[in-house]
């Protein structure tokens, strides 16, 4: 049996990496696939660390940099580790009308992120994202794959308390 | 479609599957089964209906029963009184705000009727995932007509008829730019669907693609036979997960049926689609950019000409075209352009779809004729604004877009009469503001948005929006100068003239549009130190007028931080060195006194 040695990394597991080489090897071949191979493994590893990028570079046979520079130019891209549950919060125009501020100001008071930030603790990462396709519901948030609409901001803080 | 007595029209959108209709759907189900009425009563899963905010939405049909806010626990009474009974439960119908009226029927209820439904006719009528449902309703007949019985040229012919202009934001008429492309030379061409709705606020294109994926497909069948392309690409959202596992579906059915792929319909015709998820970049819906964003680069526009028929995607002629614009296609071909251009106005055809949200009552999407009065799709579809509040504009065309104040609202839906204030049609996001929005803090919010945005391949586009948004944030920030007005609009005129693309061509419009009509908003933030609209924390004192206090406590609930101290019949006081400036108090108070 051969076996294949791969960049160690303390978030990425050989299972991880096998699923990863297999996304590269079915498209490698495939012009522009590459910000969609990024993707895929960020869905994997759940953030893209450097040793990660690297790797899709030299497997898509694409110099680094350009690799890089994709990583940074797309928002959905993230360099740094993220927290158990994500909350996106909406940013788009109609949840900013009908008061996601409140709501944001609400979860930074009590768990100290903003927009952008990770606990230390790694429980909550804040994200704001622009409009999710339910402006219906405004103001809306994502926790992992849960939707909360018509939020209350004096309600946001309970509803987080089921996530850990 | 199967003979059942009854078919319930469940909607299985993004909006209401959050509000919970899976499990409705489940507990239905259950209930129809042990009554024995699963073989009669059949439920359907359609995508978005439209009128998401009082999801989960049902349909019943044949009679045309619309229930709303359903709830698992409403599951046994509905079975009871209306499936076996033939007593329509009246608790469940929709309530008219003005009237009080409950209305039991789809087509009473004003939210729908005075709509049109053109790209939007099997909304809510069909499974989205069941390609015979489709074609049921002729659907891919406009596809057949187009590959057996019609040249390229008279497909462009009858599209140019129609008149019908791109409904992705800058409104080119579509005929013209497929006849550029038609008559490209070379052998390789492509068909491009922008479904990348970027505007903020906006999803009228999510829900064409989740409650008629088909429609889009067909469409693009027709441009590329009247273009003569062999591969298409839609280009959508990655968010839009629903979206795209439908738009998989479609395709896979449509080659299983020889509507995709080699020899369509034995046209000696062949076309095929991806799917081309985007990576969370608003620039990219720019033309341009979306194309390089295909080839896997990063997504900056370049300079046009050379334009996209002649040199796209790379650089091959292509026609891109907006989701909204390719379900109109099909219709266009099979009823002819003289149908689709038989309402509207001078220059605006057709229908537009309006994303209605923000501060009115009925939220949801709609489908309008042009030329209807900006007025009625806020009072008479969107049923006006809750909560007894004044209306004070809508935005129109999101970032790129400008606000339509009461005084304006009698402009028509149409392209040339909505720039003529300011605005612009834009995608269809139409943002309902009253009077407890602050337009000063709103011009903030799209240029964040821009700023954020900007490729930063032009020097002004990047540095200039910087700092409009750093003046923006200034004046709301109760630090406003003199002048500081007069600078915005020099740089607004700088932005606009040496940006490379739409976006920083747009960037100033909710600045000039705000300032075109609340220019003494601004004016009050940078004199008087007053945010009118009470929205701007720096400007509020976040203390309790005694004249106006009620003693009603609300704030006092309402308080995270304990910094309200209130009893019984007294007046509410908050201590400010605890208040933590979150605007909870300020919202509970229905009485205006807290400042
Ligand atoms: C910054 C920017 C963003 C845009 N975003 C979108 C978008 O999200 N969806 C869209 O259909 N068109 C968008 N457009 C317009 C497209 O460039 C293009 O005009 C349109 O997709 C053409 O299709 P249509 O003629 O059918 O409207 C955008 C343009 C600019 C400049
Ligand atoms: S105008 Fe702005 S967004 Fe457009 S290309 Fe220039 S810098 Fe990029
Ligand atoms: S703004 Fe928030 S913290 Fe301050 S008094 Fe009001 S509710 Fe309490
Ligand atoms: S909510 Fe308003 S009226 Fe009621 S106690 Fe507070 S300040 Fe007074
Ligand atoms: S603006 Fe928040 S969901 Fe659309
Ligand atoms: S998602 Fe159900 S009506 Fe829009």
């Amino acid at each position: 049996m051969s076996i294949k040695s791969y960049p160690s990394h303390p978030d990425i597991t050989d299972e991880m990496w096998e699923k990863i080489d297999a996304i590269i090897d079915a498209n490698k071949d495939i012009a522009g696939s590459v910000i969609g191979v990024l993707r895929m493994s960020q869905d994997i590893v759940g953030y893209l660390p450097v040793e990660l990028i690297d790797h899709i570079a030299e497997g898509m046979n694409l110099p680094a940099s350009q690799v890089f520079g994709v990583t940074t130019f797309y928002s959905l891209f993230t360099l740094k580790p993220k927290g158990r549950n994500i909350i996106k919060v909406c940013t788009g125009t109609a949840c900013y009308v009908k008061g996601i501020k409140e709501v944001i100001s609400h979860i930074t008071n009590k768990h100290g992120i903003r927009e952008g930030e990770t606990m230390s603790d790694r429980r909550f990462s804040l994200e704001g994202v622009r409009c999710l396709g339910a402006c219906g519901l405004a103001p809306v948030m994502i926790v992992k794959e849960d939707i909360h609409g018509n939020l209350k901001p004096d309600e946001v803080v309970g509803i987080l308390d089921n996530y850990n | 479609m199967s003979k059942n007595r009854m078919q319930l029209m469940l909607c299985g959108g993004t909006g209401c599957h959050s509000t919970g209709s899976k499990k409705f759907e489940l507990a239905l189900q259950k209930e129809l089964e042990a009554k024995g009425l699963a073989e009669e009563i059949k439920i359907i899963e359609t995508g978005c209906n439209g009128f998401c905010a009082v999801g989960p939405v049902m349909l019943v049909q044949p009679e045309g029963v619309f229930y709303q806010k359903l709830k698992v626990e409403d599951v046994p009474l509905l079975v009871e009184e209306h499936f076996l009974k033939g007593r329509p439960v009246k608790k469940l119908f929709f309530v008219e705000q003005k009237s009080k009226e409950a209305i039991p029927n789809i087509n009473d209820i004003p939210f729908f009727s005075n709509q049109i439904y053109r790209a939007m006719r099997n909304k809510g009528a069909i499974d989205p995932e069941v390609i015979d449902e489709y074609i049921a309703r002729d659907g891919y007949f406009a596809a057949a007509k187009a590959l057996n019985d019609m040249t390229p040229e008279e497909i462009v012919e009858q599209v140019k008829i129609s008149q019908i202009r791109g409904r992705g934001g800058a409104g080119f008429p579509t005929g013209m730019k497929w006849s550029f492309a038609a008559a490209s030379s070379g052998d390789e061409k492509f068909v491009l669907c922008n479904a990348d709705e970027g505007d903020p606020g906006a999803f009228m294109d999510r829900s064409l693609l989740e409650s008629d994926p088909h429609a889009i497909l067909e469409g693009m069948i027709i441009a590329a036979k009247a273009i003569n392309a062999r591969q298409g690409y839609i280009y959508c959202r990655t968010e839009y997960q629903l979206a795209i596992r439908r738009l998989e579906i479609a395709i896979r059915q449509a080659k299983e049926y020889g509507l995709l792929g080699e020899n369509i319909l034995d046209s000696g015709f062949s076309f095929n689609i991806d799917i081309y998820q985007g990576a969370g970049a608003f620039v990219c819906g720019e033309e341009t950019a979306l194309m390089r964003s295909i080839e896997g680069k990063r997504g900056m526009p370049r300079p046009r000409p050379p334009f996209p028929a002649l040199k796209g995607l790379w650089d091959k002629p292509t026609i891109l075209n907006n989701v909204e614009t390719l379900a109109n296609i099909p219709q266009i071909i099979l009823n002819g352009g003289e149908w689709y251009a038989s309402i509207g106005t001078e220059k605006s055809k057709g229908t537009k779809v309006f994303a209605l949200s923000g501060d009115v009552n009925n939220i949801g999407l709609v489908e309008v004729p042009m030329g209807l009065p900006i007025r009625k799709l806020i009072y008479d579809i969107g049923g006006g604004i809750p909560g007894g509040k004044k209306f004070k504009a809508v935005q129109l065309g999101g970032p790129s877009g400008g606000c339509v104040p009461e005084h304006k609202l009698d402009t028509p839906i149409d392209y040339e009469e909505i720039a003529k204030v300011g605005a612009i049609m834009g995608s269809g996001g139409a943002i309902v503001m009253d009077e407890n929005t602050c337009m000063v803090d709103m011009a903030r919010f799209f240029m964040d948005f821009i700023q954020d945005e900007s490729c930063g391949k032009c020097t002004p586009c990047r540095e200039g929006t910087r700092r409009m948004l750093e003046l923006l944030e200034k004046i709301c920030h109760g630090e406003g100068e003199d002048g500081d007005i007069e600078t915005l609009e020099t740089l607004s005129a700088v932005i606009s003239q040496s940006a490379l693309c739409g976006l920083g061509q747009t960037a100033a419009n909710p600045v000039l549009s705000t300032l075109r009509f609340f220019r003494d908003e601004y004016e009050a933030h940078i004199k008087d130190k007053v945010c009118p609209a009470k929205r701007c924390i720096a400007l509020l004192k976040f203390e309790v007028d005694p004249e106006k206090c009620k003693k009603c406590g609300l704030c006092y609930k309402a308080c995270p931080a304990n910094a309200i101290t209130w009893q019984k019949k007294e007046v509410a006081v908050i201590d400010t060195g605890k208040c933590v400036k979150c605007m909870s108090c300020f919202d509970k108070c229905k009485f205006d006194a807290i400042f």
